[in-house]
């Protein structure tokens, strides 16, 4: 029964959608007269989808297998987290949840925007009104969560045990925060079109939504990379596959986005390209969407599984971000240009980092659709892996890292470049000195590696320097400096520590990329295998029965350089329902480096190949994106009471109670 | 089949991994005696793509298909191949699809050549821009120095306006 009334509410949902799509549109001229209807519409949509979803949690939690999806990936002996997160393992849950997210977004403009002027309130909720009846029609046609079936099964067929994992629960819904916050952005840059209102303030009103996703996939681009890590069980990290280049593209419009909506904020320039940015974002999303829903990038023949899903998305594809760039074109030459500046600047700084992030997008695109475009046009069949995506994009990203230090320390308008060289020698001479130290102690040759780590120290410690500067450390009393440094607006110090977290992640990415160590043995119980000083003895072997798997586990037993001895199980899976396997790799965690132990397959005399990684500093790359996305967090705390409109943008007043 | 072919599917729905197959790689009884010969034969094998995988090196994936094209790799370099006449000779049997790193060429010049082209295009964008933005004041200095009439206006109401705080404040 709660299915139907999800399966109706969701119907609902679709019906209120299009009513406020309509009135947004037809009637934003009115201004205030009907943004309380779209308002309420947005949140109602919001509330109808909300049900809908949790009707759906409601049949996979009690496993109601009379309804198919809880029947084909939920299973009884399940754990209850995982009965949850089922629901958005497969394709039908997570469009609900993708939507669900979309509604909430349009009700979290309805509530906070209430100072936003009324007309250009009006158009966002049409735009958001737009998406949400698309996306729920979608799902409604195409891929529907609450079809039944009859008879109704026993049990059901469980999720596939890669996906039995935390990752799911935290993953996904991260991710999709972060790609369809982009679409507030997109409402708002289509509303700004139409109503031909673009000016400092709409990038104020922007900024903390572009800011929000970008913290969110920030998150979950993190997150995804980490469970690749521990799942997969070789290590990897990052695999420049299709999936993952979907969700980098609309992250590095995002953050391209981001800083040149500053530039829109403060100085009133950049505006056709800060508006450009905010509908590729959400395109790239769409993109992404589409890339990972249809398959067709991953293997031509799983889109020939059910090619009315692939051509349906493309169909929405096509209106969306053709009919976006289309009014784009159109009405972008009525933007008149802003303020002007100097090419040594603050803003020729950010438009430099834009020139950068969106060749990348550019890169990554290419790279990623190109064996497709090949082969639509009969050439050859092809395949663009990490390679090309490691010269093209590494390639890209050393002058943006060169330059990104540089940047917070230029004067907006006209510069002084070799005032800001001058105050950031002491960071230039600290980061050449610890690169030194650094190859030093790891025995080291010139390589790429020494670049690398240059440029991750340089950007860490640049960061630093920003805010040592700003306190003038040094230059003034300690006591001085100190009252200077707890004046610091929260802007500077999130734009320092989201700085300050890239040089992190590259130095992570660095360390491991260059200093990794593997070993692959075939030892039995009692042997021991020595790997980068640490020495890994396979002490036990034991069976095992969780909630709805049998495991072997197998224990190992590790001696670091310091003698201190620690424990690490690995263990190989059979999930009782799919019968399918899976590993589970042990990893210790020494400082910031971890030690990773895989098990292979039984050899003839019963010796288990077992393979190790030595993989230094490795969790800087996840702790540098914590911290960028903290920085995004702490922004965003700052810019909470902004998110609507500055009081005096209040075209009418809306009346005032106390009179 | 269909039934894998959801599994793929979910996989790269929700994990953002198009990688099926746990835990892989090289076995110990493939491992090279020579270091060196080893060495390259990893590195070659990091650009060569498991075709029955999703997206995978046949140096991180455990399929038959991914061992046997490992053996063959050092097979080759045991033979005394040089790198290139390694992936040549791969190439020949299994397509260039095989490639993670595709060969330079007609085929691949918009590949290869777009990241360049789209950087210069868009630095050359930019100096138009500015050259176009420094060109402009000469024209148009006079309406970016002086007020039109309608500003004007506006000014005039404003500085009325806040010349009489009193009844500014008695409004609020």
């Amino acid at each position: 029964m709660s299915i139907e009334l999800g399966h109706f509410a969701l119907i609902l949902a679709a019906a209120i959608a299009v009513g406020q799509t309509i009135v947004g549109f037809l009637f934003w001229r009115t201004g205030n007269r009907v943004t309380a209807f779209v308002r309420q519409a947005a949140v109602l949509q919001f509330l109808f989808i909300l049900v809908s979803f949790l009707a759906l949690v409601q049949s996979f939690v009690l496993s109601d297998f009379s309804v198919a999806l809880a029947y084909e990936y939920s299973h009884t002996q399940q754990p209850l987290i995982y009965k949850i997160t089922s629901v958005w393992g497969n394709h039908e849950g997570s469009m609900l949840l993708w939507v669900l997210i979309l509604a909430l977004f349009g009700a979290a403009v309805a509530v906070f925007g209430r100072n936003l002027p009324g007309d250009l309130l009006a158009l966002v909720l049409g735009v958001q009104g737009a998406l949400g009846a698309a996306f729920v029609f979608f799902t409604i046609f195409t891929s529907n969560p609450f079809e039944r079936m009859n008879p109704v099964p026993f049990e059901g067929r469980d999720l596939n045990p890669i996906l039995q994992d935390i990752g799911l629960a935290i993953h996904p819904p991260l991710l999709y925060v972060g790609y369809v916050g982009l679409s507030v952005c997109f409402s708002f840059a289509i509303a700004a079109l139409i109503s031909g209102r673009i000016d400092a303030a709409w990038a104020r009103w922007v900024r903390p939504w572009a800011l929000a996703s970008w913290t969110f996939l920030t998150l979950g681009i993190a997150m995804g990379s980490y469970w690749a890590y521990y799942e997969l069980g070789w290590g990897g990290w990052w695999f420049w596959d299709p999936v993952e280049n979907a969700s980098l593209m609309p992250w590095l419009a995002a953050t391209a986005l981001l800083h040149s909506a500053l530039v829109m904020e403060k100085r009133v320039a950049l505006k056709v390209w800060t508006i450009f940015l905010a509908i590729l974002a959400f395109s790239l999303s769409l993109l992404g969407t589409f890339l990972v829903r249809s398959g067709i990038l991953t293997s031509v023949h799983s889109f020939a599984a059910d090619p009315t899903r692939g051509l349906v998305i493309l169909a929405m594809l096509a209106v969306t971000i053709g009919g976006a760039f289309a009014l784009f074109a159109w009405r972008a030459k009525t933007l008149r240009v802003g303020g002007l500046f100097a090419p040594i600047s603050r803003e020729g700084a950010l438009i430099l980092n834009n020139l950068f992030l969106a060749t990348a997008v550019a890169a990554v695109m290419v790279g990623t659709l190109y064996p497709l475009i090949l082969q639509a046009f009969g050439g050859p069949m092809i395949s663009v892996g990490a390679p090309f995506f490691d010269l093209t994009f590494g390639a890209l990203m050393v002058p943006l890292l060169i330059l990104l230090p540089l940047g917070p320390f230029l004067a907006w308008k006209r510069g002084d470049f070799v005032a800001v060289i001058q105050r950031l020698a002491g960071a230039a001479g600290l980061t050449f000195l610890l690169t030194l130290v650094t190859v030093f102690l790891v025995g080291g040759q010139v390589s790429l590696a020494t670049l690398g780590l240059l440029l991750g120290f340089w950007v860490a410690i640049g960061a630093i320097a920003e805010i040592v500067d700003r306190v003038k450390l040094g230059r003034i009393p300690a006591g001085q400096s100190w009252l200077r440094l707890k004046g610091l607006p929260k802007t500077a110090w999130s734009t320092a520590l989201a700085h300050f977290g890239v040089g992190v992640a590259v130095l992570g990415i660095v360390s491991v990329s260059a200093w990794e160590t593997e070993k692959v043995v075939s030892i039995g119980v009692g042997e021991s295998v020595e790997l980068s000083g640490y020495e890994v003895r396979l002490s036990q072997v034991e069976q095992l029965a969780g909630s709805n798997y049998i495991a072997e586990r197998v224990k190992f037993d590790v001696t670091a350089p310091d003698q201190s001895v620690r424990s690490s199980f690995s263990e190989k899976r059979v999930y009782t329902a799919s019968r399918q396997p899976s590993t589970e790799a042990g990893i210790l965690t020494y400082g910031f480096s971890q030690f990773y132990i895989s098990l292979g397959d039984q050899d003839e005399s019963g010796n288990r190949v077992v393979r190790v990684w030595f993989k230094p500093y490795i969790t800087l790359m996840w702790y540098g994106s914590l911290i960028m996305a903290l920085a995004g967090f702490l922004s965003l705390s700052d810019r909470r009471l902004r998110v609507g409109a500055p009081k005096t943008a209040r075209p009418t007043p809306q009346p005032e109670p106390a009179q | 089949m269909k039934w894998s072919l959801t599994v793929l599917q979910i996989l790269m729905v929700v994990a953002s991994l198009a990688v099926v197959s746990p835990a892989g790689a090289v076995n110990p009884d493939e491992i090279l005696a020579d270091p060196v010969l080893e060495a390259r034969a990893r590195d070659i094998s990091a650009e060569l793509r498991c075709l029955v995988c999703q997206n995978q090196s046949i140096d991180d994936s455990d399929a038959p298909l991914a061992r046997d094209l490992r053996l063959l790799v050092r097979e080759r370099l045991v033979a005394g191949d040089a790198d290139s006449e390694v992936f040549d000779f791969v190439v020949a049997r299994y397509g260039e699809f095989v490639l993670l790193k595709p060969y330079f060429g007609l085929h691949t010049l918009a590949l290869w050549g777009a990241t360049p082209v789209v950087l210069l295009i868009a630095i050359a964008a930019l100096i138009i821009t500015r050259r176009g933005q420094k060109a402009r004041p000469g024209k148009a200095s006079v309406p970016a120095v002086g007020l039109s009439a309608k500003e004007q206006e506006v000014l005039a109401s404003l500085q009325d306006e806040s010349s009489t705080p009193p009844k500014h404040e008695a409004e609020s």
